[in-house]
C-alpha cells in the first residue's frame, strides 16, 4: 500500500480549495426545505478550512435520508446499507490511517437496525467521524417513528401512539465509552461548522448528534428550541471552562448538585459562583451523562456542543502498533519460513 | 529410554492401519491423535485424520454425550479417507466403547481402559451388564489394561497429587499404541518437556506415563507381537502435516504476499471456522489485521470497507454467519469489489450439528441473496488443497472485483493429511492493478474517472482505493449508470447493469482449467462430486477399479461457473453419480445447466462418506449402465434420490 498510504505524508501541499471543490456534480435530491441541506453546506464550506485533501477524504453511509449525503461531496464515498456503515467504516479506518473518514447516518440508521455497529465503534474508538442526523423520524420510508420519537407519537405505523421510551442518543454515545460527544442543530450553520471541526480534530470516535428537522414527515420537532425566538432561552450552549450559563441576558444557569444531578437555575437566585463550569475533558463521563439528560426531549432547555472530549488510544493505531512491534521482534513476514514453521520432514 | 531394536517379540509389516482414539472429552483424546499423527506424518505414512468432537466443551464426564473421538489411517501407500472403520478401538471409558463399537467390523482390536469400567461408569453409559464380562465382545480381540492405575502408580514420588496423575493417562495410551505400532518415541518425548516446560510436574507425569505405556506394551504378557507401517513412497519434498483451516490461514497470507495487498480478515467466532482467525492473529508480521467484530454482519461489513480501502478483505464463518452477511454480499456485487467470504460448512439448518460436516451450503453461496446476484463459488476437496483453492479465490476475487464464497467444510478443517510444500515460484501471481488515472472524457472533454467502465476481456471494473488524486468517485447498493456509475433508476440501464454482472461471473469460465477428470477408456459411469467427499469418492473409485470395473472420476473446485467443458464431459456418460453429503444440491445444479440425468447419492450424518458405501454406489450404477440401452445422458433406472445403495 506504499503507493497509497501516507498519502497526507508526502510533503505536497494541500491545495486552496472552495467549497465548490468539494460539491459533487450530482443534483441533490432531498425534498425542499429538508434540514439536510443546511448539514451538506455547513461540511461542504467547512471542508476547505480543515486543511485536508479531496482524495484523502471518504463519506460513508447506510440507508435513510441522510444516507444520500456522500452522493454530494466530490470525494471518495460510499452509500452502504442500513445501519452497517460503522462497521464498513471501521475495516477502511484501521487499514487506512491516512484518511479521513466520516460516517453519516440517521437515528433509524445508527440507533436502530444498526445500534450495535455504533455503540462498538465507539467502544473501539475507531478514528471516525460520525454525523448522526436525528430528526426523529423515518423520512425515506415515509414516516414511521424512530427509536428517538417521543413516546405517544402519532404516525403511520402508530395510529393510537408509539409505545417506546425513546434513546437519547448522547447518553447512548457516552454509554459506549465515546471520547467525543457533541450536539448542534441545522438552523445554525455557524454552531454546525465549528462542532463539525472539533469532531474531525478529535482523534478517535467523534459523535454528532444532530437535531434536523424533517419538514415533510416530522415538522418542526426542533422548533420550540431552535426557532429564532426560542433559541436563547431554550439552547444551553456549552463552552469548555466557563459557567454553563444562557437566556438573552445569561439569566439562566446550570447547577451540579451534591448527588450528581444537573438542574437549570435562575442565576439570580444562585449566584454565579453557584453555577456549574463545564469541562470537556472531565475523566469521568458522569457529569457529561448527566448533562445530556438536563433535557427530556427538544422542549426543555438543551445543551448543544460539545459534551465531552476526552483522548483515547486510537484502535486502528493499536492494531498498528502491534504489527510494529511483531515485526520488530520477528523480522518481517517470510512466506517461506511460516510454510516451514511446524514439524516439517523431507523426502529425498 | 527403551531400545526398540531388541524388542523381543514377533514384529508384523502391515500395509494400513485404522485406529480410533475415544475417550471423555476431558481425556485429551484430540491431542493424543494428533501427537501419533504428528510421529507417524514425521515416519513418512501417508495417513488421513478425521477429529470427531462434541459442540459441549466438557458434557457430563463419563457419559455418551461426552465423548470425544480421533481417527487416524495411517498407510504405507497413497490414501485419500481417515478409513470406514478403525482396526484398532482406544476406548478409556465404557461411554467410549458404547459409541464407537458399531463402527467396529468384527474382530477389531479394542483396547480398554479396565480401571474405568466400574459400576458408577458402566451405569453412566447406560450399561446393564459389563461388556468386558458379559461375553458381548467376544467378536473382538479385547485387550484390558489398567491405564489409570499404572499411570498413577509410576508418578508417585514425581510429587504431583494422585488427582492429577490421573490426568496423564492419555500419554500413557500414546506409549502403548506407539509401542504397538512401532513409532518412533523422541519427538514426542522432545514434544512434551517442550509443551510442558512451565509446569515441570505436569511435565514429569506426562513423559511418566508415556513411557510405562511403551514399556507395558513391550514387557506385558497382553500383546504377541508388535505392527509396523513402512513408510510410503512420496514424490520427493518437503512435507508438513496440515489441517484445512491452517491451510486456509496460510492460503491468506501467500495470497497477500504475492499480491502485496494487505490482509485484513473481519470476522466473529464460530465453529468450525474460528482456528483460521487464531492462525491468522499469530502472524501480524505479514501486516496481517485481524478485527473480532461485534457480530458477522460488521465481520464481513469491516472487510469490505477494508477491500475499499485497497486491502485484501476477507470474512471467514459457518452457516448460520452465512446467513447473516448476505446483504453485505449484494452489496459487493453491486460495489464490484474484491472480497472473499469464507465458509466453513457444518450440520444445519439453525445451529444444528455445530462439530459435524456437511455440505450443504452449495445452493445458499450459489443463489442465497435478493436479487440476480451472481458470485463465484470455489470449493477445496481436501484439507492440505485449501491453500491451493484459498489462493485460486483470492485470484478470481482481485481480477474479476468481485466477492467470492469459498467453500470448506467441517471436516477439512480439522482432519489433516501431509502436505508436500509448494515453490513459492509456482504460487499464482495476483495482481491488483489499481487504477492510477482518469479513463473517460466527459462530454466537456474532461479527463474524468468513471468507476463503472469496464475492461473489455475480464468486465472487471477499476478498483480504486481512495488517496489518489482525481480519481475521487462514489459509489453504492442503489443501481449504477453503466459507466458513470451514477445512481440510476433507469429500466434500461438495469436490464444492462444485471446482464453485465452476469456476463462477468460467467466469463470466469474461460479463464479457471477444464473439469479436472481422472478417466480410463471405455467407462460409462462418471462419479462427480464436489468438496471433502473427494477422498471417499477416489477410494471408492480405486475399489471399482480394483474389481476389474471401468468408472471415472471429475471432482469440481470451480462450482459457479462451471468449467466450460463440462456439459461436453457430462454428455459422454450412460450414467452421472453424484455423491454428497447434504440432500442432492450439486446434482440439482447440474440437471438444471446441462439437462443431465444426475443421479444422487447422499448422506447427512455429519460424516464423511465411507469408501464402502461409495464402492456399493458406484457399483450399482455400473451394473444399471450395463443393463441399460439407453445412450449417454440418457434415463436411467435407478433412484434419483436418497440412498439409493446399500450401504
Amino acid at each position: 500500500m506504499t503507493d497509497l498510504a501516507n498519502a497526507e505524508n508526502t510533503g505536497v501541499p494541500v491545495m486552496l480549495t472552495t467549497r465548490k471543490d468539494w460539491s459533487s456534480d450530482q443534483e441533490v435530491r432531498w425534498c425542499p426545505g429538508c434540514g439536510d441541506y443546511s448539514v451538506l453546506s455547513a461540511v461542504q464550506m467547512l471542508m476547505p478550512d480543515l486543511g485536508v485533501r479531496r482524495e484523502s477524504t471518504v463519506f460513508l453511509s447506510g440507508i435513510g435520508c441522510a444516507a444520500r449525503f456522500p452522493y454530494y461531496m466530490n470525494t471518495y464515498g460510499m452509500h452502504s446499507i442500513h445501519g452497517r456503515a460503522p462497521a464498513i467504516a471501521t475495516g477502511l479506518a484501521t487499514t487506512r490511517p491516512d484518511l479521513d473518514v466520516w460516517v453519516v447516518t440517521g437515528d433509524g440508521d445508527s440507533l436502530s437496525i444498526g445500534g450495535n455497529h455504533l455503540i462498538h465503534a465507539l467502544r473501539r474508538n475507531v478514528n471516525l467521524t460520525i454525523l448522526l442526523f436525528n430528526n426523529q423520524i423515518y423520512g425515506l420510508t415515509k414516516g414511521q417513528y424512530s427509536p428517538t420519537s417521543e413516546m405517544a407519537k402519532v404516525t403511520k405505523s402508530t395510529p393510537f401512539g408509539s409505545l417506546e421510551q425513546p434513546f437519547n442518543p448522547l447518553s447512548l454515545a457516552l454509554g459506549a465509552e465515546a471520547g467525543f460527544v457533541a450536539r448542534t442543530h441545522d438552523m445554525d450553520r455557524k454552531h454546525m461548522m465549528e462542532t463539525f471541526r472539533r469532531a474531525h480534530d478529535h482523534n478517535g470516535a467523534s459523535f454528532v448528534e444532530i437535531y434536523q428537522n424533517c419538514n415533510v414527515f416530522n415538522d418542526g420537532a426542533f422548533e420550540g428550541i431552535t426557532g429564532k425566538d426560542h433559541r436563547a432561552d431554550m439552547l444551553i450552549r456549552l463552552v469548555h471552562g466557563e459557567p454553563i450559563r444562557f437566556g438573552a441576558e445569561g439569566e439562566h444557569g446550570v447547577v451540579n448538585h451534591r448527588d450528581g444531578s444537573v438542574e437549570v437555575v435562575e442565576v439570580a437566585d444562585v449566584g454565579e459562583s453557584a453555577l456549574l463550569v463545564h469541562d470537556e475533558h472531565r475523566e469521568n463521563p458522569g457529569l457529561a451523562f448527566q448533562l445530556s439528560r438536563l433535557s427530556r426531549g427538544p422542549h426543555e432547555p438543551t445543551p448543544i456542543g460539545v459534551l465531552r472530549d476526552v483522548e483515547r488510544p486510537e484502535y486502528g493505531a493499536q492494531m498498528a502498533a502491534q504489527i510494529e512491534d511483531a515485526t520488530a521482534r520477528r523480522g518481517p513476514g517470510d512466506l517461506r519460513a511460516l510454510l516451514r514453521s511446524g514439524s516439517s520432514w523431507t523426502v529425498e | 529410554m527403551p531400545d526398540t531394536t531388541a524388542d523381543p517379540k514377533p514384529h508384523h509389516l502391515l500395509h494400513r492401519v485404522v485406529i480410533r482414539f475415544a475417550g471423555d472429552s476431558g481425556d485429551g483424546m484430540q491431542l493424543t491423535g494428533d501427537r501419533f499423527t504428528t510421529t507417524s506424518a514425521l515416519l513418512g505414512n501417508d495417513l488421513a485424520t478425521f477429529p470427531d468432537f462434541p459442540a459441549e466443551i466438557r458434557a457430563p464426564a463419563g457419559t455418551l454425550a461426552g465423548v470425544s473421538a480421533f481417527q487416524v489411517h495411517i498407510s504405507d501407500h497413497d490414501i485419500s479417507t481417515p478409513g470406514d472403520s478403525p482396526n484398532v478401538l482406544v476406548a478409556m471409558n465404557p461411554a467410549a466403547l458404547k459409541a464407537n463399537l458399531s463402527i467396529l467390523p468384527k474382530g477389531a482390536t479394542i483396547i480398554v481402559n479396565v480401571d474405568a469400567f466400574d459400576e458408577r461408569s458402566l451405569a453412566k453409559a447406560d450399561y446393564e451388564t459389563n461388556p468386558l464380562e458379559d461375553g458381548s465382545l467376544s467378536a473382538y480381540t479385547v485387550y484390558e489394561v489398567p491405564m489409570t492405575s499404572i499411570t498413577t502408580e509410576v508418578s508417585k514420588g514425581a510429587g504431583v497429587k494422585p488427582r492429577d496423575a490421573e490426568r496423564s493417562k492419555n500419554f500413557f495410551a500414546l506409549g502403548l499404541i506407539s509401542w504397538l505400532y512401532t513409532r518412533p518415541i523422541e519427538d514426542t518425548i522432545d514434544w512434551i518437556e517442550e509443551r510442558y516446560a512451565g509446569k515441570p510436574l505436569v511435565m514429569e507425569a506426562n513423559l511418566r506415563a508415556f513411557k510405562a505405556g511403551y514399556h507395558f506394551g513391550e514387557t506385558a504378557e497382553l500383546f504377541e507381537s508388535s505392527y509396523e507401517v513402512k513408510p510410503a513412497v512420496q514424490k520427493h519434498g518437503e512435507y508438513v502435516n496440515i489441517t484445512g483451516n491452517t491451510a486456509v490461514a496460510w492460503g491468506l497470507i501467500a495470497a497477500s504476499v504475492r499480491s502485496g495487498l494487505p490482509l485484513f480478515l473481519g470476522t466473529y467466532p464460530i465453529t468450525p471456522a474460528s482456528d483460521i482467525l487464531h492462525e491468522l492473529s499469530k502472524h501480524k508480521q505479514f501486516d496481517v489485521r485481524t478485527f473480532q467484530a461485534e457480530d458477522e454482519i460488521s465481520g464481513i461489513g469491516a472487510a469490505l470497507g477494508a477491500a475499499f480501502g485497497g486491502s485484501l478483505g476477507v470474512t471467514t464463518t459457518s452457516g448460520p454467519g452465512l446467513d447473516l452477511k448476505s446483504e453485505t454480499m449484494g452489496l459487493a456485487i453491486s460495489l464490484e469489489l474484491p472480497l472473499l467470504i469464507i465458509d466453513v460448512q457444518r450440520g444445519g439448518p439453525s445451529t444444528g450439528l455445530p462439530t459435524k460436516t456437511e455440505q450443504a451450503d452449495l445452493l445458499h453461496a450459489m443463489y442465497g441473496r435478493h436479487g440476480e446476484s451472481p458470485l463465484p463459488i470455489v470449493a477445496a476437496k481436501t484439507p492440505s488443497h485449501c491453500f491451493e483453492a484459498t489462493l485460486e479465490a483470492v485470484r478470481l476475487a482481485v481480477k474479476y472485483r468481485t466477492p467470492v464464497i469459498l467453500l470448506s467444510d467441517g471436516y477439512l478443517a480439522n482432519g489433516t493429511e501431509p502436505w508436500r510444500l509448494p515453490d513459492m515460484d509456482d504460487l499464482p501471481s495476483i495482481e491488483p492493478d489499481f487504477a492510477t488515472e482518469p479513463n473517460h472524457t466527459d462530454a466537456e472533454g474532461n479527463e474524468v474517472f468513471w468507476p463503472y467502465v469496464r475492461d473489455e476481456q475480464t468486465l472487471a471494473r477499476p478498483w480504486a482505493p481512495p488517496g489518489v488524486a482525481g480519481l475521487e468517485h462514489r459509489i453504492g447498493g442503489l443501481e449504477k449508470a453503466d459507466g458513470s456509475g451514477n445512481v440510476s433508476y433507469d429500466g434500461g440501464n438495469h436490464e444492462t447493469m444485471t446482464r453485465l454482472r452476469a456476463a462477468k461471473i460467467a466469463g470466469i469460465a474461460l479463464d479457471i482449467p477444464p473439469t479436472d477428470l481422472d478417466a480410463e477408456d471405455g467407462a460409462e459411469v462418471l462419479v462427480i462430486g464436489w468438496g471433502s467427499t473427494y477422498g471417499a469418492i477416489a477410494a471408492g473409485v480405486e475399489r471399482i477399479r480394483a474389481r476389474g470395473h471401468k468408472v471415472d472420476q471429475a471432482h469440481l473446485v470451480h462450482l459457479n461457473p462451471f468449467p466450460a467443458d463440462l456439459g461436453e464431459v457430462l454428455g459422454r456418460y450412460r450414467r452421472v453419480l453424484v455423491p454428497e453429503v447434504n440432500t442432492g444440491q450439486l446434482s440439482r445444479l447440474l440437471r438444471a445447466e446441462y439437462l443431465v440425468d444426475a443421479i444422487s447419492f447422499t448422506q447427512v450424518e455429519g460424516i464423511p462418506f465411507r469408501a464402502a458405501a461409495m464402492e456399493a454406489a458406484i457399483l450399482c450404477q455400473i451394473e444399471s449402465a450395463a443393463g441399460s440401452t439407453t445412450g449417454p445422458g440418457g434415463n436411467g433406472s435407478a433412484p434419483s434420490t436418497g440412498k439409493a445403495t446399500d450401504r
